[in-house]
């Protein structure tokens, strides 16, 4: 079935591109044969572009290798593009598949195109174009999506989870693989310890966040769903920090020349990479707050100043060699709960978007590359390498996981369950993160470069698809959820019932933990950071007017569908006849109960879901201002009508009532100190 | 953990904690969420502190949540009765179910009163029953605006129909409980922090 939309696309997106393709080919022969030789018969249709001067003028010309590079690059963000909205348009896909896969097909099939017509592919991607452009707009949308309210609350396990995970997976994965490569039979006796080490530092790079989108419906938990975007938040910094210093190891000394001395250094180094990075991010995050308390004029350069300070702050972090990605990150949370605050609401909607977009098209032509690589000739295939490579990468991240939290587990108020662990463990899905570091390799100092870049992609693959495919169903059998038996309407409705009351009450307890150190973090907030970082004299009516204006577009729709009209909300009569019970055939059944489930209002998510290719759909908001209103227009029903609301209030009490806004509505995010009034 | 900065005593700790079954540092945790939510310091609850936890103000059934706080009619909620209502929340262990003392009442998370909490949400005249028009009620809280009138009223005859045994046309607490006995209740209303 997937595969039928993949036929329809996929064709004549083929068709497109081989044209495009062929075309550029023929071009760009005729270019070369015209440049190779004076001799030449100007042809009507094709013209060469440096012939002799007294040429005529030609009517019509054609130069690809002006263009190639951009509209090539064009063309595949197109394709990936076209594929994903094919991808949506059939429902159950993204619940079968990560998004991830669906992009590195299309990167294969690219690859394979490319690799067809025998073109010569742009050099799109190298050390500097990697990490200069490519990776910061990926880990600044990591940055800024994320939750800071329970990554904070959970941030001594993330940590711990985090960066011992990702140490013990390298370090873990070198060695063995170390000691495979001693075995003669396999003829990897080159391989030395350090570049194994490295390889295992660049395997070990998971993208879990992929897999989230996957089992979202799952309703996994808020620690567990942390211990995931956290890991995959500090894993890319950890991993490239790790890299480069192996690289350094390399570069410097020859294996024999390693001291004590200098691993010590190397672990010394490890910390204040890390250390540095975050101050750096936290101190440029401020300084942007600060500098959008003052753009109120110039609301069009708000998304400028925050990408822009983002960027400086991992480039100037790069600068002294300090960890840019954590940088970066440090500066997209720190930052993102007062810019929310001083920015417009166009402008908080143009800086997320624009996040989005940018990372999608990063990533996008990180996996065209890695297709475009994946079909070629430059594999180099090793049997026991890559065995051993899968083997000991599910191995190891299986030892971490169980041993880390056996121990943290300990220090948990709430312990992550065995379920939780295998969850974990299963969504180590190795994304673009490792490809890139293989790809970028030093062939100098990796002469066998080949086979570990075909070993990561073999990982990759292997990782992505069926761990990607598998994990759904994986965790929807954990959650032992009888969805298969077909309930009764009733039970249906009370279920419903249920957990839109649980999630209430859940709200009426509120969020609990760490109460010290979070309250004495809001007083410091309060106090000093607020008074210094939010505009002064917020426009409080631009909030309500706006609410207004959004709740009267509503009201009015609701009221043209027939929805508030006044016998809608009929007092309850004492004497009710008794109906005559309706005899309902299956069907009438069936299609009630279909009615019923989709029409039922979602119950609210407590944790923000995030869905690394897709921002919230509006859905949840239309949802929360429908609910709204319909509230609204009860009480405004119920006071005009001069009865208290069923339960006993008495009519006349002064109806001043003050609301504050959702959590969940992203729009108002950040604004929950302030109240609007609704008479 | 929290135990610090409260130097609030509880008041009668010991007779809430013996209703409700609230381990020490859940009441602590719970009573500093009630003085969080006393804005003026009042020392109770109305409606309107409740009222101005935004995320209710965006669930359907938020109106009805509130108000199950506030029995017979009164306007004011005290801990203990903030208390008593999370209790129907506490996750069921199997040390309650063992230690059942016939003499004693049933603890406030067990399967029955949780039922009856739900039911309660339904009841909303206090007669005993769930008639058709109440379900009605609850059933446009519950659903999007799109579903017409006459498609809600039938749902709301099927889901009556179906539930009622003894042909009142209402639904009574023991044919709700009926209809649920096939559905984990104590896994559905329990919150997890409320041990």
């Amino acid at each position: 079935m997937a595969l039928q939309m993949f036929v329809t696309f996929s064709p004549w997106n083929c068709l497109l591109l081989l044209v495009a393709l062929e075309c550029s080919e023929a071009s760009s022969d005729l270019n070369e044969s015209a440049n190779s030789t004076a001799q030449y018969a100007p042809n009507a249709w094709f013209a060469a572009a440096s012939s002799e001067p007294d040429e005529r003028i030609s009517v019509f010309e054609l130069d690809y290798d002006y263009v190639q590079i951009p509209y090539e690059v064009t063309l595949w963000i197109l394709l990936a593009s076209l594929a994903k909205i094919g991808f949506h348009l059939y429902r159950r896909l993204p619940g079968l598949m990560p998004e991830s896969c669906l992009l590195i097909l299309v990167g294969a099939l690219v690859g394979a195109i490319i690799f067809g017509t025998d073109h010569k592919s742009p050099p799109v991607m190298d050390s500097s174009i990697y990490f200069l452009y490519l990776l910061p707009p990926i880990v600044l949308e990591g940055g800024y999506f994320m939750p800071t309210r329970p990554f904070f609350e959970n941030i001594g396990s993330i940590l711990w989870w985090a960066v011992l995970g990702a140490l013990i997976n390298a370090l873990g994965i070198g060695l063995s693989l170390y000691f495979i490569c001693q075995v003669k039979a396999f003829g990897l006796g080159d391989v030395s310890l350090l570049q194994n080490l490295l390889f295992g530092s660049l395997i070990s790079a998971v993208d879990p966040v992929a897999v989230l989108a996957v089992f979202e419906e799952a309703r996994v938990n808020e620690q567990l769903y942390m211990m995931i975007f956290g890991e995959a938040l500090l894993n890319d910094g950890i991993t490239v920090v790790l890299y480069n210093m192996l690289i350094a190891f390399t570069k410097m000394h020859k294996f024999e020349d390693i001291e004590p001395v200098d691993i010590l250094a190397g672990c010394a180094r490890f910390i204040i990479v890390g250390l540095g990075g975050i101050l750096f991010g936290i101190v440029f995050g401020f300084i942007s707050a600060f500098i959008t308390r003052f753009t109120q004029n110039i609301s069009a350069i708000e998304p400028l100043i925050v990408f822009m300070f983002s960027y400086l702050s991992y480039l100037a972090a790069e600068t002294l060699y300090l960890s840019g990605i954590l940088a970066i990150t440090a500066c997209a949370v720190t930052m993102k709960k007062y810019v929310e605050e001083n920015v417009s609401q166009t402008s908080y909607t143009t800086i997320k978007y624009f996040m989005k977009m940018l990372s999608s098209v990063s990533e996008t032509l990180i996996f065209i590359f890695m297709g475009v690589s994946t079909v070629g000739k430059n594999h180099e295939w090793n049997w026991a390498f890559i065995c051993f490579t899968l083997a000991f990468c599910q191995i190891w991240r299986a030892i971490s996981v169980f041993a880390l939290f056996y121990i943290s587990n300990q220090f948990r108020t709430f312990p992550f369950s065995i379920k939780d662990q295998c969850i974990i463990f299963y969504s180590g899905v190795r994304g673009a993160g490792s490809f890139s570091l293989a790809f970028l390799l030093p062939l100098s100092l990796f002469p066998r470069k080949k086979m570990f870049v075909t070993a990561t992609l073999v990982v990759i693959y292997f990782t992505a698809f069926i761990q990607g495919i598998t994990v759904g169903p994986l965790v929807r059998y954990l959650d032992v959820k009888k969805t298969n038996k077909k309930e009764s309407i009733n039970e249906e409705l009370h279920i419903r019932l249920m957990d839109h009351l649980k999630a209430g009450i859940e709200d009426v307890c509120g969020h609990w933990s760490h109460y010290q150190v979070r309250d004495k973090f809001k007083k410091f907030d309060h106090r000093y950071l607020r008074k210094i970082l939010i505009r002064k004299n917020l426009p409080k009516s631009s909030i309500v007017s706006l609410y207004k204006k959004l709740e009267m577009k509503q009201a009015i729709e609701m009221v043209e569908t027939g929805i508030l009209s006044s016998t809608a909300f009929s007092i309850p009569h004492q004497a009710q006849r008794i109906q005559g019970i309706k005899r309902l055939s299956p069907e009438d059944v069936e299609s009630i109960r279909d009615i019923l489930t989709s029409n039922m209002y979602q119950v609210r998510q407590r944790t923000l879901s995030y869905n690394k290719y897709n921002l919230k759909p509006q859905t949840s908001e239309k949802q929360a201002k429908e609910i709204l209103i319909r509230r609204q227009n009860t009480l405004r029903e119920s006071m005009r009508k001069g009865h208290s609301l069923p339960w006993g209030k008495p009519a006349g009490t002064k109806n001043v009532r003050y609301l504050s806004f959702p959590y969940g509505n992203p729009q108002s995010a950040g604004r929950d100190t302030r109240a609007a009034e609704f008479s | 953990m929290g135990s610090r900065s409260s130097h609030v005593a509880i008041p009668d700790a010991d007779s809430i904690r013996r209703e409700t079954g609230f381990s020490q540092a859940s009441l602590l945790r719970l009573h500093h969420r009630f003085r969080a939510l006393d804005r003026n310091k009042k020392g109770y609850l109305s409606r309107m502190d409740l009222q101005q936890i935004g995320a209710l103000a965006v669930n359907p059934l938020g109106d009805r949540i509130i108000e199950s706080f506030f029995p017979d009619g009164s306007q004011q909620v005290d801990f203990p009765g903030f208390v008593r209502v999370l209790a129907h929340f506490r996750p069921v262990e199997d040390e309650d179910t063992e230690t059942q003392d016939p003499k004693k009442p049933e603890p406030l998370n067990s399967r029955r009163n949780k039922l009856h909490y739900a039911f309660q949400l339904y009841d909303l005249d206090r007669d005993g029953k769930i008639s058709r028009h109440e379900m009605l009620q609850v059933l446009r809280l519950m659903v999007g605006v799109q579903v017409t009138e006459e498609q809600l009223e039938n749902i709301a005859d099927r889901t009556v129909q179906e539930a009622d045994e003894d042909g009142d046309g209402a639904v009574s607490f023991v044919e709700f409980t009926k209809s649920l006995e096939k559905m984990d209740v104590e896994q559905k209303m329990s919150i997890r922090i409320l041990k």
